[in-house]
């Protein structure tokens, strides 16, 4: 038996409909507009007045990004420093948050408070210093070093995440796996891996995006072999419409596209880690 | 297999991270340390920090990074707050709604910068938009750095790209609040409002004074955005520090806004602390 | 020959004293049920006889083998766990074959042993199915077709039915006992409560505080409990207690207890007699209580206060001098609120109490 609303609170409904349609407007139209951009041939990049919907669309514009110097191998470098940030923060960071997440010993909440620390920390920032130090290791303009400190970036979070994902799969299920003849690392393998195996793929894909958004410490780590980002910011300035609106495309979109994969964990992901 | 008396396990499972993060976040802050108030010669000094608090540059750069944060940390706050109310209320099509409200905490500051550049540009999507609802004959120059135009155009790139920051850390804690609560409060006659007001912003503290101390934090560090949007005409604490670092290769100077960049989040955080003082846990 | 010894175990946390000196055995094939309340050590123990928490200090032996500094997977043991821990990214088949799957068994005696296994629990037409897709009384049976499928020396559950439903518990309960008789496992049960420990167990091992109060058959622990906490703890209604004081007049020893007397048995009273203190507690169940509407020899008086009709029987809740009661009456026994009834106590049934150690005399 279906209730008739009252028409204030339908109208009231209706509002609260609104509101929601309207911030999400909000949020997804300048992504319209920048892929609309990316999309459009130079004149109508340099046109005024711009339609908002656009009559023609063409490969031009990226095109010309794309083959446009430095590019295709800073889009490579890019990929390059995420992976490697991926893989390194995922084998230093997973057995630390499977052992906040297994066990009990003195000094944990010590490490935790260290953790959850540097957050306080501009990381920025920690950028000038290490610039000075790769310097003088001879490890200026290399891509490896970007990693590095995307991977202390990320650690912390990644530390977190994994230990959370590892609670999430319960003690009795490792323990059964040793009474019925695995030995610890076989149990890990057989059964908590692949239970854990959705949560840690997020916290990779996330580890990914936040290296290939990152702009300031590529900038200064880097020289020649820059990432996107870095390439991007360097030139500004000095870049003309089409390249900066397709450059700005190229970095949003991969980002968009993996977090659309994950959007399941995505609250248990910051949720947990800023608990 | 014979079971050992003390467990090592856990410490080995956490010593690779532990030297990690020492390396990599106590030693630079330390180096840091040492290029801001020491020379080359191994001298102690406070030349550095005199030069920078005397260069004109410091105060516009603070002046902006100060006026930015102001700007924009209550904006996102309160459409965080609407936007994770919105989520409570039960609308179809919620898990939509929830990913897209979460998409821009995959945009790079440079890119949300390039993004709102294009709209506020001389011959971008805004002037578009003004001659096609009959407001303007010829484009208006929004980002001309006489006005506030730029600085406008960057608080709303910057509200717009990192209030789902803010947004997941207050809905995860609104999740958090039990129903009885809330439900309880209607039973006894509480209106939207007051139930608002009264019993879900108290129990939602926790995550408002991390959100709060998260976001000033990364606010302090605003860089890529600025550049974007309004180019070399507008500056602030970070800027000036990658220009000491690439430009004039001073890296005594870099370190040294860095030192300072590091001060003013850590006075923040132990600001909200206080101010908000929340018993339980630490939050941060 | 599977059995099970344990000797002098002892296990601490922190200060909490879990298994404090704990002797047990299990004889071979015997099912002994490990009772107590919550925070006794039962689960503990049990867990230290798994090998997934280690022993402060004692030994533990399995089939005659000293298994006490030995991994889970080396004690030839199997194990049914509380939330049963069925493995959520595996098929049932899958589920039930992983113990024999990890001692490399060939592939056709796998497939034999699942079957056989999961055709004493049921779930046959299930093994192609995940877990996720089961209700929690299926993935129970999935548990304990788990165990079986091993043929481990001794099997060891850990309350096992606590999550199902009351009916489900019931039709289990029934289940696991003939299961169990049939495959002939030496089994070790916990569980918090009574009626499973009474209606299953060959023998039931009382603990409470780390320690075990009393090791005997149901029937035992039931009629001749080894304190004041067992009487209370087994039985439903649990043992009444009343207060007693032991005379001897004439040469005959008397009790006085409930506002009168009454006459102990004969090897009671010897043994009454030899007391030092005349205090005592007078243990007696519900239903060995005799009620007449009429005052006769050796009965007491007593008002009633409450009568539940309870279905089979009558509860009936009486005050007795200062004391309260609970007697059990037949369905049909009529009484009131504020009637006087007589009460006649089956002395062969008393339990003799010592008052201040609560032990048996």
């Amino acid at each position: 038996m279906k209730k008739k609303l009252p028409s204030s609170r339908l109208i009231g409904r209706g509002l609260v409909y609104l509101a929601a349609i309207l911030i999400a407007l909000w949020i997804l139209i300048p992504i319209y507009f920048i892929t609309v951009a990316a999309f459009s041939p130079k004149d109508v990049i340099y046109a005024w007045p711009k339609s908002l919907f656009p009559q023609t669309l063409s490969l031009e514009t990226m095109r010309f990004f794309v083959n446009a110097q430095y590019v295709l191998p800073s889009l490579w470098n890019s990929v390059k420093v995420a992976l490697l940030t991926l893989a390194v923060s995922l084998v230093i960071g997973a057995p630390a948050g499977y052992g906040l997440a297994r066990h009990i010993f003195p000094g944990k909440d010590i490490y935790r408070i260290m953790i959850l620390s540097t957050r306080a920390f501009p990381i920025v920032i920690l950028s000038i210093p290490l610039g000075v130090t790769f310097r003088e290791w001879g490890m200026y303009d290399s891509l490896v070093s970007v990693a590095l400190l995307h991977t202390a970036m990320a650690l912390p979070t990644t530390i977190l995440v994994t230990s959370s994902v590892f609670i999430g799969v319960s003690r009795e299920l490792e323990e059964a796996a040793t009474v019925f003849g695995c030995n610890r690392l076989q149990a890990f393998t057989r059964v908590v891996l692949p239970l854990a195996l959705p949560g840690l793929a997020a916290s990779a894909i996330f580890t990914f995006v936040l290296s290939w958004n990152e702009v300031f410490a590529a900038t200064i780590l880097t020289l020649y072999n820059r990432t996107l980002p870095a390439r991007m910011f360097i030139q500004l300035s000095a870049s003309p419409l089409p390249f900066r609106f397709a450059g700005g495309f190229f970095i949003l979109v991969p980002a968009i596209v993996f977090m659309f994969f994950i959007r399941r964990y995505l609250f248990s992901l910051w949720g947990i880690t800023l608990k | 297999m014979k079971l050992k008396r003390f467990n090592w396990e856990p410490y080995l499972l956490l010593l690779p991270s532990t030297l990690y993060l020492v390396l990599f976040f106590a030693w630079p802050m330390f180096q840091a340390f040492e290029l801001a108030f020491q020379k080359d010669d191994g001298q102690l000094t406070l030349s550095y920090l005199q030069r920078m608090f005397g260069d004109a540059m410091f105060s516009e750069a603070i002046l902006n990074t100060v006026k930015l944060i102001i700007a924009i940390v209550p904006l996102q706050f309160i459409l965080a707050l609407v936007m994770s109310l919105l989520m409570m209320e039960r609308l179809r099509g919620s898990n939509t709604l929830v990913y897209i409200y979460s998409i821009p905490l995959a945009i790079s500051d440079l890119a949300a910068g390039i993004i709102w550049f294009s709209i506020f540009t001389e011959r971008g999507y805004l002037n578009s938009l003004m001659h096609g609802l009959g407001f303007l004959d010829k484009p208006y120059l929004f980002l001309n750095y006489q006005t506030n135009g730029p600085f406008v155009a960057i608080v709303l790139a910057e509200v717009w790209r990192a209030t789902s920051i803010v947004f997941v850390i207050l809905v995860a804690g609104l999740q958090s609040i039990p129903r009885d609560y809330v439900e309880a409060a209607e039973v006894f006659g509480a209106n939207w409002f007051q139930r608002v007001w009264k019993v879900i912003l108290p129990l939602l503290r926790p995550s408002i004074q991390t959100a709060l101390i998260l976001r000033t934090i990364l606010a302090v560090q605003v860089f890529a955005v600025v550049a974007a949007v309004a180019g070399r005409g507008m500056t602030v604490l970070a800027a000036e520090a990658y220009r000491w670092y690439s430009e004039y290769r001073n890296s005594h100077m870099a370190a040294t806004y860095a030192m300072f960049i590091l001060s003013i989040s850590l006075a923040t955080a132990f600001i909200y602390l206080r101010t908000l003082r929340v018993k339980e846990e630490m939050t941060l | 020959m599977a059995e099970i010894r344990v000797e002098s175990v002892r296990k601490t946390f922190g200060k909490v004293r879990a298994v404090w000196d704990v002797d047990l055995t299990v004889h071979d094939q015997e099912f002994v049920v490990l009772l107590g309340p919550s925070g006794c050590g039962k689960t503990t123990l049990l867990r230290c006889i798994v090998g997934l928490e280690q022993v402060d200090s004692g030994r533990i032996f399995i089939g005659g083998q000293d298994v006490t500094d030995l991994t889970p997977r080396r004690r030839q043991i199997a194990m049914v766990f509380q939330n049963y821990a069925v493995f959520p990214h595996l098929t049932v088949f899958e589920n039930v074959a992983f113990g024999l799957r990890m001692q490399r068994k060939p592939k056709d005696e796998i497939k034999k042993r699942v079957q056989s296994a999961a055709e004493l629990l049921h779930i046959e037409e299930l093994l192609d199915r995940y877990p996720a897709q089961l209700s929690g009384g299926q993935r129970q049976r999935v548990a304990v077709a788990r165990a079986i499928a091993v043929e481990a020396m001794v099997l060891l559950m850990d309350e096992p039915l606590s999550n199902l439903d009351a009916l489900l518990r019931l039709e289990m309960r029934a289940e696991l006992k003939r299961l169990l008789r049939e495959i002939r496992a030496t089994t070790l049960y916990v569980t918090h409560d009574q009626v499973e420990a009474l209606s299953l167990g060959d023998r039931i091992a009382v603990m409470r505080s780390g320690q075990i109060l009393q090791y005997d058959t149901p029937l035992n622990v039931y009629d001749k409990p080894a304190d004041l906490f067992i009487g209370g703890f087994i039985g439903n209604p649990p043992m009444n207690f009343l207060d007693g004081e032991v005379r001897t007049e004439d040469g005959q020893v008397i009790v006085r207890t409930g506002g009168g007397e009454i006459h102990p048995s004969p090897e009671a009273g010897a043994m009454l007699h030899q007391l030092k203190e005349p205090s005592v507690l007078v243990g007696i169940r519900a239903e060995n209580i005799e009620t007449l509407h009429a005052p006769a020899d050796d009965t007491l008086q007593a008002e009633v206060l409450v009568v539940e009709p309870l279905g089979s029987h009558n509860l009936i809740t009486m005050q007795l001098g200062p004391e309260r009661i609970k007697v059990n009456t037949d369905a049909d026994f009529t009484a009131q609120p504020g009637q006087t009834l007589w009460l006649r106590l089956n002395a062969d049934k008393i339990r003799w109490i010592d008052k201040a150690s609560g032990r048996a005399l």
